[in-house]
């Protein structure tokens, strides 16, 4: 039979990253306390952190946003599955692979900016984040920016919550919200 | 309007198994396995110079056939003698022809190969080619021709 072996498949895989032919490489990273998550990087760092995700639809997204050439490789997210491993087993408190958010538009790449100065451990609301990225009124705004952050974990928005010490909500539902801010010892 | 091209994943899962079968009916399954590599690492390549999602099926066989080409030349070029084929498949057709048409202009030598060889429309052709069906049958057409005159 002539059909594509493992190895071969994980081969050319390989060899696609190597060559540097490649817009994206993704993989899933299984079995996380926060389940199954599939991630992205280009040459310049992270670009998807995804739950409970929906492959097909991703990567029609990654392909438009980042350029057709979207493959799963392992390989090239070797690096992000160790820090991650690291984190989620209490080892690592800042991740040292770049989360890539240039196509992330003007307002939400200067509020993403922000927030990735915020502590493993520490919370901020969503008022002072807006505060902090120059737009003081935006509040609301700064939520949907969280809502729609293409790399959560790395870039943090586990970490902003109400005024009122009230959770309010996240992406990946609230349960990963109190568990990641568990892991990080921010709330008992 | 034009079909969307899809993540190279989603192009290469769906025709990795085709372009597999395609080289190992034609090299047999060692040198299939290098050339299967070549020929998604040359679409690679070129995937993002694609104008629009049409016809990747024939394009990814056509990037195939021509790897299995320059692999018959290669192997050709010290003693003379014809590639000895692996494996017999139930297109006899194209084994006899792919060595035969080495000698072809390149267009005419793909369009015959697609055709005769693997049975993929004229309007495939043409668009695997980058030009239209009618451009492929005459390509296609001159090639026979040529052939035959060339061992009659």
């Amino acid at each position: 039979m002539n059909t594509v072996s493992t190895s071969l498949d994980e081969r050319f895989r390989a060899a696609a990253a190597a060559e540097g032919l490649l817009d994206v490489a993704y993989d899933l990273v299984e079995d996380t306390p926060v389940g199954t998550l599939l991630v992205g990087v280009t040459d310049h760092g992270v670009c998807r952190i995804s739950y409970d995700a929906d492959a097909e639809r991703e990567l029609e997204e990654l392909a438009r946003l980042h350029g057709p050439r979207v493959l799963r490789s392992a390989r090239p997210v070797d690096r992000l599955r160790r820090e991650l491993d690291e984190y989620f087993a209490g080892r690592r408190r800042h991740f040292e692979l770049e989360p890539d958010i240039r196509v992330v538009p003007e307002f939400n790449r200067r509020v993403l900016e922000q927030l990735a100065r915020v502590d493993y451990g520490e919370t901020t609301t969503y008022g002072a984040l807006a505060a902090r990225s120059g737009s003081p009124h935006a509040a609301r705004a700064v939520g949907t920016v969280m809502n729609r952050n293409p790399v959560p974990i790395v870039l943090p928005c586990h970490r902003v919550i109400g005024a009122n010490g009230k959770l309010v909500g996240y992406g990946g539902g609230l349960d990963r919200k109190v568990l990641l801010l568990r892991l990080e010892g921010a709330i008992l | 309007m034009a079909v969307a091209i899809p993540p190279f994943e989603t192009f290469y899962e769906r025709h990795k198994d085709e372009v597999m079968a395609f080289l190992g009916r034609r090299l047999g399954r060692e040198r299939a396995e290098d050339a299967f590599q070549e020929t998604f690492l040359r679409a690679l390549r070129a995937y993002d110079r694609l104008e629009h999602g049409e016809h990747l099926r024939a394009w990814a066989l056509t990037i195939a056939s021509r790897i299995v080409l320059d692999d018959f030349r290669r192997r050709r070029r010290p003693t003379g003698e014809m590639p000895e084929l692996a494996t017999r498949d139930e297109r006899p057709a194209f084994e006899e022809l792919a060595p035969l048409t080495d000698g072809l202009p390149h267009k005419e030598r793909a369009a015959v190969v697609l055709r005769y060889g693997y049975g993929l429309s004229y309007d495939e052709i043409g668009a695997a080619l980058g030009s239209t069906g009618s451009a492929a049958r005459q390509a296609a057409s001159a090639g026979v021709r040529r052939l035959r005159k060339e061992h009659a």
